[in-house]
């Protein structure tokens, strides 16, 4: 069998690099901002409405708004449509709170073939798990360092 | 909230996610470590008293997306300590976002029981 000299080596290399597409990041980033501007859209709305009827102060409003979009997510996860919806959209689906519930509830149900307490209740946060293990570490040592400061 | 807060929210929540979509397409990381960082984005921004202007300027923009997890742990900590001294800082963590948590997992179960995974 022969053997490539370096130079064909090279060349195949530049010739791969060249054909191999790069990832659309302008394309991505845009869908990305579309997407993510408007779930906040449409959170904002549910806040105005939970202002509007439901008597919640603005500053309050937020939480049940939060609540509302986690099972809208969960809704849609369960009937297959968040994941090919997600596929489209990358981080406009992610970063909201919506994608949070989203990989909750595709590994609950992914997993529950294993049972209810290894697979439902073992895998729930195996995605989430890092977001809220680094987020509570952090804000442990931030919330500390405040304390102190303030208290100097 | 006046009708700025409606335009806000989308350009706010937009830019957010946006910011994310760029780190995960210019660098390896996961959509997991992407999030992890968003988190701790947020954490940080409330530590340095940022993140409430935002929210009374963005709404939305700035409560949906994930970063709003961190800033609302350290919220909760800041909170609890407030009233009931050092200890509250760990007493506190989980008692803004309770609603967030507590919602994703009740949700996430009825749907792992109730529904079937397609494909």
């Amino acid at each position: 069998m022969p053997i490539a000299t370096p130079e064909e080596r090279a060349r195949y290399q530049a010739l791969a690099r060249r054909l191999t597409p790069g990832r659309p990041v302008v394309r991505n980033t845009a869908r990305a901002f579309v997407v993510g501007g408007l779930i906040c859209e449409l959170g904002q709305v549910i806040q105005a409405l939970f202002v509007r009827y439901g008597g919640f102060k603005p500053a309050e409003a937020g939480n049940p708004t939060v609540a509302v979009l986690i099972l809208l997510a969960a809704i849609f996860t369960a009937i297959g449509v968040y994941d090919r919806f997600a596929q489209w959209a990358g981080a406009g689906s992610a970063v909201p709170v919506t994608g949070f519930s989203n990989t909750m509830t595709s590994a609950a149900m992914e997993h529950r073939s294993e049972g209810f307490v290894a697979g439902i209740g073992g895998n729930m946060f195996k995605v989430s798990g890092p977001v809220i293990v680094y987020g509570v570490v952090s804000a442990f040592f931030i919330a500390l360092i405040r304390y102190v400061v303030e208290h100097l | 909230m006046s009708a700025w807060t409606f335009l806000w929210a989308f350009v706010v929540g937009g830019a957010i996610c946006a910011i994310g979509q760029v780190i995960m397409d210019t660098t390896k990381l996961t959509p997991g470590h992407v999030m992890s960082m968003l988190v701790v984005a947020g954490a940080i921004a409330d530590g340095l008293g940022v993140y409430d202007p935002l929210i009374k300027f963005a709404g939305a923009g700035a409560t949906v997306p994930i970063t709003s997890f961190g800033n609302a742990l350290v919220h909760g900590a800041l909170h609890e300590a407030k009233v009931h001294g050092l200890i509250g800082v760990i007493t506190g963590i989980f008692e803004v976002t309770s609603a967030g948590i507590s919602a994703a997992i009740v949700f996430a179960f009825l749907a792992a029981v109730f529904a079937k995974p397609k494909g």
